[in-house]
């Protein structure tokens, strides 16, 4: 596998996640999108629905309930009103 | 000299006092472990909320960026939140915090501009009402703890004031947690937001930066939100802070009390001491005199 992602989920009351992952998939306000290594910087505001977290053929995925997505060269940063992880 | 049975009373009724600083001084104590990491927890965001926004920020600047970050060109209105607890018995926190907001108010006043005042905390209100009078526009209470909706009751009526052109400048006062004994009272500027000191400029190493949507309707839903955070933010510092100084005060007056008691029984104990030789003096010369 190639490079990897950072990553990270935030909330306001917690970190939900951090570290690197291989891809995450992420419900923006106008349309999905996923997020690799190495993307263009990018910014988008969220809708209500899922991250799909993916790492090493594993996924987590978190409920968020809108907020922003921010990619930079250093990663992808997911600052989410109210965010769970969802049981799978 | 008092006698045996009031000393007696009195002993009692510290011994009572005691026992409540104590279970408060307990209660606190366990409390501020929570509040300090749920501080702790806020951190993250509101700290990846400020790069975010100083990095919007940079490309924004000039003619058209929003009023909520650049201002409204003039600072002769300015609201001022002040954030306290609801209750008392922990030392000087709500007081430091009041007496930072009185000073602060009152030089902007001398300097003839127009202040309006929010305040969320019970203390706040109660400790401010009589000197800003007519200027308190709103005053919330602080809740059992922070939450988010707190947060954006009070970033609500900001935001609402500031969009209806009522001020042009909005800073919050509350306590900042540097440490268990340490709180100190700080002055934080909301609106014009301040992007400074958020780290170095990202490099994007030559890509330009997205945004779906564009520039101006992100920061337009973020800036808002950027309030609501900051406030949470103060809000549970506020929180971590109180029960920190509650604790200290409570261990102080348990201290205290523990004193008063040993300074009484001591009393007691020479008092009934003089009691037992007057008797045996009266005793013996009543057997003498036979």
């Amino acid at each position: 596998m190639a490079e990897k992602l950072h990553f990270a989920l935030v909330s306001p009351e917690k970190e939900l996640f951090a570290g690197e992952v291989d891809r995450v998939d992420a419900p923006g306000a106008e349309g999905d999108f996923g997020v690799l290594a190495g993307h263009a910087p990018f910014m988008t505001t969220l809708k209500e629905g899922r991250v799909h977290v993916h790492n090493n053929g594993g996924q987590r995925v978190f409920e968020v309930h809108g907020g922003f997505a921010d990619v930079t060269p250093q990663g992808l940063t997911i600052l989410a009103e109210k965010a769970d992880e969802v049981v799978l | 000299m008092a006698s045996l049975k009031e000393i007696r009373s009195r002993i009692a009724s510290v011994q009572a006092t005691q026992k409540i600083t104590k279970a408060l001084q307990m209660v606190a104590a366990s409390k501020l472990r929570r509040a300090r990491d749920a501080a702790e927890n806020a951190r993250p965001y509101a700290e990846r909320m400020a790069a975010v926004i100083a990095n919007l920020a940079a490309g924004v600047s000039g003619a058209g960026a929003p009023p909520l970050l650049a201002g409204t060109g003039s600072s002769r209105r300015e609201l001022v939140v002040v954030a306290t607890a609801d209750r008392g018995l922990a030392g000087g926190f709500n007081s430091s915090i009041v007496r930072m907001a009185r000073d602060h108010i009152a030089a902007r006043t001398s300097e003839g501009r127009e202040v309006k005042v929010i305040t969320v905390g019970r203390k706040a209100r109660d400790q401010l009402r009589r000197i800003v009078g007519e200027r308190m526009v709103a005053s919330l209470e602080a809740g059992a703890s922070p939450t988010f909706e707190k947060a954006q009751e009070v970033a609500n009526l900001v935001i609402k004031r500031f969009e209806a052109g009522e001020v042009d400048v909005v800073t919050l006062v509350y306590n900042r947690f540097a440490s268990t004994v340490s709180q100190v009272p700080t002055l934080k500027q909301l609106v014009p937001a301040q992007v400074e000191g958020a780290g170095p400029s990202l490099d994007l190493k030559g890509a330009a930066y997205e945004y779906e949507p564009e520039e101006s309707a992100i920061l337009e839903t973020l800036l808002p939100r950027n309030i609501t955070t900051q406030i949470l933010a103060a809000l549970m510092e506020n929180q971590a802070g109180f029960f920190a100084a509650q604790m200290a005060a409570m261990d102080n007056a348990t201290r205290n009390a523990g004193e008063l008691i040993a300074k009484l029984t001591l009393i007691k104990n020479r008092t009934r001491q003089a009691q037992i030789t007057k008797e045996l003096i009266e005793i013996i010369s009543g057997a003498e005199a036979l």
